[in-house]
C-alpha cells in the first residue's frame, strides 16, 4: 500500500521527519518497506509563468521560441516543443536548477541554436498526470512568479507499507491516518465521510424505483450489503491535477474523472467502488446471483472469462456484466459519452472472493481488499465521499435516495464487547501497563472503553470486527502501541524441570555424521525433490518399493514432481556436478529423509537415511560403513547381494547390509550403466536406514575386563575353495573356537601360483582370552586343532604349509 | 707373563685412543677381549700356570680386562656423541618445504553446522529437540495453527500439495506443525525446538523451494513476552556475538498473538560512508518471527490438557539458511544446494 505523505497529512500530520514517522509506524506494527519520493525536487525553481511572446523556431518546425515572464518584471527565453503553447497562457515553468521526477537536473541549454532557460511543463513531466499532448495551461488568475508547489501537488514522500492480512482497514489512507494517530498521538482529522456536507443523504429511506434501476440480491449469503446511488448530467473528462497527482503517487493511472473518483475513494476509505453507465444497464435491473456453469463475462481488461456457479456475478437483462467484487465488465463500463452513472459500493463474502480470484487467476485492488474481509458499514462511507466528488468534479446531479440492500440492521447492530483484564495484560506481557494507558491506546484506534472493576470493557469498531475478537487481540493492540521493544525487559522462563538434552537417537545421528567427516568425507545437502525419470535411470524394476513416491500435484517443474525414496540420486547428482567442474569425485555423504508412500495411509513413511558415495570399489565404501557402524557399536552383517540384488549396483560386487535379521541397507560398486548415465566411473556407495541402525546401537556399553590377563594371538592360513565366502569361514572358526576365542579376523587373502587353482588362502588372526587366567599354549592348542579340523570337515579347508 | 699383560694393555689403550668410529672400536673389543683374544685366553689358562704365578698373573690380567672394558665404554661414549652430532648435521632439511598432507578431514555441510550450533544454544537453555514429518496434513500445517480458510499461504501458488484426491496433504510450509504435535505429545510445561526441512513454491537468489527452519515453543503457566525477549536475546548473543541487542517489532502471524518480528543489531564492522551488505545501514537485521501462542492454538489441543486460561507460552521460527548466510556472508541461497566441493570445504 502506497501512502503519499502529502495525502496522509490531510488527516494526520505528526510533526516528525518522514524517516522517523516510518520508524514509529514500523515499531508499532505497520511495516514500511521503503520511503519513495514522488514528483520533482528543488521546488524553489518551479514557478508560475506567463507566455508573453511565441515565435516559430527559425531552425525547427516543431519548436517554438517563447518569451516567458517568470517573476514580476523578469522575462526569459524558453524553447518549447508543445504544439498548443501560445502567447497569453499562464503556464508551469521549471527554471534551470530544477530536478525532474526522473532525477535529471535542468540546465541552461541551446536548442538548435536558440537559448532556452528552462521548460514549459506538460503534466506527465511533473508526474502528476499522463498527458503529454501539450503544455499544461493554468488558471489565469495565478500570480506570475508564484511558487508552483502552492498551485500543484508537485512533490511528496510516499510510504510504501506492508499491510498484514489481518488489517484490511489499513489498505486506505484514512486507515493509515488512524494508525498514525495511535502511533504518534498527532491529531486525527474527522473522517472524510463524516465531513461530508451531503451526509444527510445517508440512511435515506428512498426506494429503488427513484433511481431508475432495480437492484435484486439473490445470493444474500455472499453479498451482505449492496448500495447504489445514481447521478445524472455527468460530464466525462479529465480529473483535476491534484486528484491525478494523488493517484499517480499511489501508483495508479488516471483514466477519467468518474473512474478516477472510484479509485480515489477506494484509496482513501478502503471501500472499493464501481461505476456503471446507467444507460448501458440492459433492462434497468441488476441482479446479484451465482453464475451458471459455463457463463461468459468480458471483464474491463477485455478478457473473456468463463465462470461457474461458485462465482458471484452482477447481471443485467443481457447476462453477467461484472464479476462481483473483483472486476467490472466492459459492456456497462463508463465511456466518454456517459451522462448517467450508477455508483455501486457493496460488501462481499471474503472467502468467496478469495476462491474466485484464485480460480480465475484474476486479482484486482478491489479483490485484494474484499478477500480480507471489509465491514458492511464501510459501503456508505464510500458512497458519501464519492457523492461529494461526483458533484464537485463531474457536474453531476444526485438522484435523491440510496438503494441499500442488506443495510437495514447495521445501524442497530451490536458491536462486540470484550473484557480486558488488568491482570491478564501484565500476565501475558510480563510488564504492567496502566488501565488508563490501555484505554488511551485503544481509544485512539477507534475502540470505545468503559471502566470495570477488573479492567475495561472494550467495544470493537466495525472495521476491526474480524481481527479483534478476544482478550489476547486487545492485549496485542495495547502492547504494540505501548512499545513491545523499548518498554520490555529481557527475562528468562523459569523452565521448571526442563532439561535440554539430545535423545539417544539424535546423539547417535550426530556421531554417525561426525565419524564420516572425521574420515574425510564431505557432507552434502541434496534436494528432497526427485525426477520421475530417476527410477528408470536407477534401473528400479516395476513393483520396487522405491517406486512408491509421494507425488507433488503442483511441482515447481516436472522434473521435481516426486519426493525421493533413496539418497542415491542426490549423491550421484552432486558427484557429477563436481566431476564436471574439474573437482574430481570427492567422497561425499548425505544424512537426510526419504519418503515412501504407503497405500491406505494419509502420510508416507519417512525415515532418516544415511548414504555415501566414494571413489573406489565396494571395499572403499564398506570401509566407511564399517567405521560408522563400529562407532555406533552396531554389529554389521554383510551378505553377497544374490538374495536381494540392488539393480543399480554391480551384481557381483555389492551386498545387502543387515543388523541382526533386519535388512537396513546396501553397499557396493555402482552398476556400470548407472555410473555411466551420470558420467562417472570407479565409484562405490552405500545407504542405510539410520533410524533402524540407531535403534540397534548399544548406547551404554558394559565394562569388560580386557587388561587383567593378557590375550594370546595366533595366525593361521587356511586354503578353501574360492567360492567359499570369508564370512562363512569366520562363522565356522567362531563356532569351533568356543569360549576362549575372543576374535577372529581375516587379514590377508591370496590366490595364485603357490596354491591350487580354484582355491583361496585366507590368513586369519585368532585372539584367545580367558576371563580368569593367563592362557598357555596348552590351553589354546586343542582349540586351534578343533578349528582346523572343523574347517577341514565342513568347508574342505586345509592348513597352508 | 705380567709383562705381556702390560704390553697388551698398553697396545690396546693406544689403539682405543686412536679409534675414530664405533665400528673400529667394536673391532678392537673383539681383538682384545673377544673369545679368541689373548687376554681372555690368559685368564682361562691361569690354572695351567705354576702355582706361584697364578696369583700375580690372574690379578694383572683381571685388572687389565677391567681397565680395557672401562676404556672401551668411555671411548664408545665419546665416539657416539660425536657421531650423533655428525648425524644431526647430515639430517638437516629445508623446513620451508610444505608439510606432508595427512588424510584430509571432511566437513559438515554449512546447514548442518549452523543447525547444530543453534540447537546447542537452545539445549543449553533447557529446550529439547522434537522432530516430525515433512509431508504433513493440512490440519497440522494450517488449520490447527489458526490459519483462516482464505489465508494466502494455503494457495496452490505458494504451497506444494501432495497428489491425493482428498487434497489434504502438503509438504509442510514451516516447522510450526510441530507445535501442535509436541503439544499433543506432552502436557505442560513444554520447552522444545524443532529443526527440519520445509517447502514453499519460490525460487530465486533468496528463496529455494526447499529450505530449513528451527521452530521453538515454550509453554508453562507463566511464560511472558519478556521471557520471549530474554530467550531470543540469549540466542542472538550466542550466535552473533556477546554485544548484540534484539529489537521486537509488532507483526502478524496467525498462530501467535501478540506477534513480533525480531531484529538483531548488526554484527558487521561499519566503515564510514560505506554501505553495509547485511543491515543496509539500518543497524538492524531481521532474523525471525515469533510471538505469544494464540489462544486458538491451545483450543486445538484442549483434550491434551491445554487451557488458554491456565497456560500460556511463546513460539518462534527462524530460517537456518538465513542465519548461515548472514553469519558467513554467503550471497546466494542456491550455493548451499549446489554442493560444490570448493564451497563445502570452506565450512563445518
Amino acid at each position: 500500500m502506497k501512502v503519499p505523505v502529502e495525502w496522509l497529512a490531510e488527516y494526520c500530520a505528526p510533526d516528525l521527519p518522514v524517516d522517523e514517522l516510518a520508524t514509529r509506524l514500523a515499531m508499532t506494527g505497520t511495516e514500511v518497506d521503503r520511503i519513495e519520493h514522488h514528483g520533482v525536487r528543488a521546488l524553489e525553481h518551479f514557478v508560475v509563468g506567463k507566455v508573453l511572446v511565441r515565435e516559430q523556431h527559425p531552425g525547427a518546425d516543431r519548436l517554438s521560441v517563447c518569451v516567458v515572464e517568470v517573476a514580476p518584471g523578469e522575462t526569459t527565453q524558453i524553447v518549447c516543443g508543445a504544439p498548443n503553447v501560445a502567447a497569453g497562457q499562464t503556464v508551469a515553468v521549471a527554471r534551470p536548477g530544477s530536478i525532474m521526477p526522473d532525477g535529471t537536473k535542468l540546465k541552461q541549454a541551446k536548442l538548435r541554436g536558440q537559448e532556452s532557460n528552462g521548460m514549459i511543463l506538460a503534466e506527465d513531466e511533473l508526474g502528476i498526470g499522463i498527458d503529454h499532448a501539450g503544455t499544461m495551461v493554468l488558471d489565469d488568475g495565478l500570480e506570475v512568479g508564484a511558487p508552483l508547489a502552492g498551485v500543484l501537488p508537485l512533490s511528496t514522500d510516499v510510504l510504501e507499507l506492508e499491510i498484514t492480512p489481518n488489517r484490511p482497514d489499513c489498505l486506505s489512507v484514512y486507515g493509515v491516518a488512524r494508525e498514525t494517530h495511535a502511533a504518534t498521538g498527532a491529531q486525527l482529522a474527522l473522517a472524510p465521510w463524516e465531513d461530508d456536507a451531503l451526509g444527510t443523504l445517508r440512511a435515506d429511506g428512498s426506494t429503488a424505483s427513484d433511481l431508475g434501476v432495480e437492484i435484486v440480491v439473490e445470493a444474500t449469503d455472499l453479498c451482505p450489503r449492496f448500495t447504489a446511488r445514481a447521478f445524472h448530467d455527468v460530464t466525462i473528462g479529465p480529473s483535476p491535477p491534484w486528484l491525478k497527482a494523488r493517484l499517480m503517487a499511489c501508483g495508479q493511472r488516471p483514466i477519467n474523472n468518474v473512474v478516477d473518483i472510484t479509485n480515489y475513494v477506494m484509496l482513501l476509505t478502503g471501500q472499493p467502488m464501481h461505476a456503471f453507465d446507467l444507460d448501458r444497464i440492459a433492462g434497468a435491473k441488476l441482479v446479484v446471483r451465482r453464475a451458471t456453469d459455463g457463463e461468459q463475462v468480458v471483464t474491463l481488461d477485455d478478457q473473456e472469462r468463463t465462470v461457474d456457479s461458485d462465482v458471484l456475478v452482477i447481471a443485467d437483462a443481457d447476462g453477467p456484466t461484472s464479476i462481483a467484487g473483483i472486476m467490472g465488465g466492459n459492456r456497462s463500463e463508463v465511456q466518454n459519452d456517459t451522462t448517467s452513472v450508477l455508483m455501486e459500493a457493496a460488501n462481499w463474502d471474503a472467502a468467496n472472493i478469495h476462491s474466485t480470484s484464485l480460480k480465475l487467476a484474476l486479482r484486482s485492488e478491489a479483490s485484494a481488499r474484499f478477500e480480507k474481509g471489509l465491514a458492511p458499514e464501510q459501503a456508505l462511507d464510500g458512497q458519501a465521499v464519492a457523492t461529494k466528488l461526483m458533484l464537485e468534479l463531474t457536474g453531476a446531479t444526485l438522484v435523491p435516495g440510496t438503494i441499500d440492500v442488506g443495510g437495514d440492521g447495521l445501524a442497530h447492530a451490536k458491536h462486540a464487547v470484550i473484557r480486558l483484564r488488568d491482570k491478564k495484560v501484565v500476565g501475558l506481557l510480563g510488564v504492567g501497563i496502566t488501565r488508563s494507558e490501555s484505554a488511551m491506546h485503544l481509544q485512539r484506534l477507534g475502540f470505545e472503553t468503559a471502566e470495570r472493576p477488573d479492567g475495561l470493557d472494550v467495544t470493537v469498531p466495525p472495521w476491526r470486527r474480524n481481527d479483534v475478537t478476544r482478550e489476547a487481540d486487545l492485549i496485542e493492540e495495547v502492547a504494540r502501541l505501548h512499545g513491545v521493544n523499548d518498554q520490555l525487559p529481557a527475562t528468562l522462563p523459569r523452565r521448571r524441570g526442563a532439561i535440554g538434552v539430545l535423545t539417544p537417537a539424535q546423539r547417535l545421528r550426530r556421531r554417525a555424521e561426525d565419524v564420516l567427516v572425521g574420515r574425510g568425507l564431505l557432507e552434502i545437502v541434496g534436494w528432497s525433490f526427485d525426477s520421475p525419470t530417476r527410477d528408470d535411470r536407477l534401473r528400479l524394476p516395476a513393483g520396487d518399493p522405491r517406486r512408491a513416491h509421494v507425488v507433488i500435484e503442483n511441482p515447481m517443474s516436472e522434473d521435481a514432481a516426486n519426493m525421493r525414496t533413496t539418497l542415491l540420486g542426490s549423491l550421484l547428482d552432486v558427484a557429477r556436478h563436481n566431476a564436471a567442474r574439474g573437482q574430481g569425485i570427492p567422497g561425499i555423504f548425505e544424512s537426510g529423509r526419504v519418503y515412501l508412500a504407503q497405500a491406505g495411509r494419509t502420510l508416507p513413511h519417512e525415515h532418516h537415511a544415511l548414504g555415501a558415495l566414494v571413489p573406489g570399489d565396494i571395499f572403499a565404501a564398506k570401509g566407511y560403513l564399517e567405521a560408522l557402524l563400529d562407532t555406533l557399536r552396531v554389529t554389521l552383517c554383510v551378505h553377497g547381494s544374490t538374495s536381494e540384488p540392488q539393480p543399480f549396483l554391480h551384481p557381483g560386487r555389492s551386498a545387502a547390509v543387515r543388523v541382526g535379521e533386519e535388512l537396513v541397507g546396501w553397499v557396493g560398486d555402482l552398476h556400470p550403466l548407472v555410473a555411466a548415465d551420470w558420467d562417472l566411473a570407479g565409484v562405490a556407495a552405500f545407504e542405510i536406514n539410520l533410524d533402524a541402525v540407531v535403534a540397534a546401537a548399544r548406547l551404554v556399553p558394559d565394562y569388560e575386563d580386557l587388561t587383567s590377563f593378557p590375550e594370546l594371538r595366533e595366525d593361521i592360513a587356511i586354503v578353501v575353495g574360492a567360492n567359499v565366502p570369508a564370512a562363512t569361514v569366520l562363522e565356522t572358526v567362531r563356532a569351533a573356537g568356543g569360549k576362549l576365542l575372543a576374535r577372529a579376523e581375516v587379514f590377508d587373502v591370496y590366490r595364485g601360483e603357490q596354491i591350487a587353482a580354484g582355491r583361496t588362502s585366507l590368513a586369519i588372526a585368532l585372539t584367545f582370552r580367558a576371563r580368569d587366567r593367563t592362557l598357555t599354549d596348552e590351553d589354546v592348542a586343542p582349540v586351534r586343532e578343533k578349528i582346523v579340523r572343523r574347517l577341514g570337515e565342513q568347508l574342505g579347508g586345509e592348513l597352508r604349509g | 707373563m705380567t709383562e705381556r699383560i702390560a704390553q697388551l694393555r698398553a697396545e690396546a689403550d693406544a689403539a682405543i685412543a686412536a679409534a675414530s668410529t664405533s665400528a673400529e672400536l667394536e673391532e678392537l673389543r673383539v681383538r682384545y677381549l673377544g673369545r679368541k683374544a689373548e687376554l681372555p685366553n690368559i685368564l682361562r689358562g691361569i690354572a695351567t700356570l705354576a702355582p706361584e704365578e697364578r696369583g700375580p698373573t690372574g690379578k694383572a690380567a683381571n685388572q687389565a680386562r677391567q681397565a680395557l672394558d672401562a676404556n672401551l665404554a668411555q671411548r664408545a661414549e665419546q665416539l657416539a656423541g660425536g657421531e650423533l652430532e655428525e648425524q644431526l648435521r647430515r639430517d638437516v632439511v629445508d623446513v620451508t618445504l610444505p608439510g606432508t598432507p595427512p588424510q584430509s578431514t571432511g566437513h559438515l555441510h554449512l546447514l548442518t553446522a549452523t543447525r547444530r550450533e543453534i540447537e546447542d544454544v537452545f539445549l543449553g537453555l533447557g529446550f529439547k529437540i522434537a522432530e516430525g514429518p515433512e509431508v504433513e496434513t493440512v490440519y497440522y500445517n494450517f488449520d490447527a495453527l489458526n490459519h483462516a480458510p482464505t489465508h494466502p499461504a494455503r494457495d496452490r501458488q505458494d504451497t506444494f500439495y501432495v497428489d491425493r484426491p482428498e487434497g489434504d496433504v502438503v509438504l509442510r510450509t514451516h516447522t510450526s506443525p510441530m507445535q501442535i504435535r509436541a503439544l499433543e505429545a506432552q502436557p505442560p510445561p513444554l520447552y522444545i525446538i524443532s529443526p527440519g526441512r520445509v517447502y514453499r513454491r519460490d525460487s530465486d537468489a533468496t528463496h529455494t523451494p526447499q529450505f530449513h527452519q528451527i521452530e521453538g515453543l515454550a509453554v508453562d503457566t507463566d511464560i511472558t513476552l519478556t521471557d520471549l525477549k530474554g530467550t531470543l536475546l540469549a540466542f542472538a548473543r550466542a550466535i552473533f556475538g556477546p554485544d548484540r541487542e534484539v529489537r521486537l517489532r509488532p507483526h502478524f502471524f496467525p498462530f501467535t498473538e501478540p506477534s513480533v518480528e525480531v531484529d538483531v543489531s548488526c554484527f558487521m564492522e561499519h566503515e564510514a560512508g560505506g554501505r553495509c551488505r547485511v543491515c543496509k545501514n539500518t543497524g538492524w537485521v531481521e532474523i525471525l518471527g515469533s510471538g505469544m501462542v494464540d489462544p486458538n492454538v491451545f483450543s486445538y489441543v484442549s483434550e491434551y490438557g491445554y487451557d488458554a486460561e491456565k497456560v500460556q507460552g511463546f513460539a518462534f521460527g527462524m530460517g537456518i539458511e538465513r542465519i548461515a548466510m548472514l553469519k558467513h556472508g554467503v550471497p546466494d541461497l542456491r550455493l548451499l544446494y549446489d554442493n560444490d566441493r570448493r564451497f563445502l570445504e570452506q565450512f563445518g
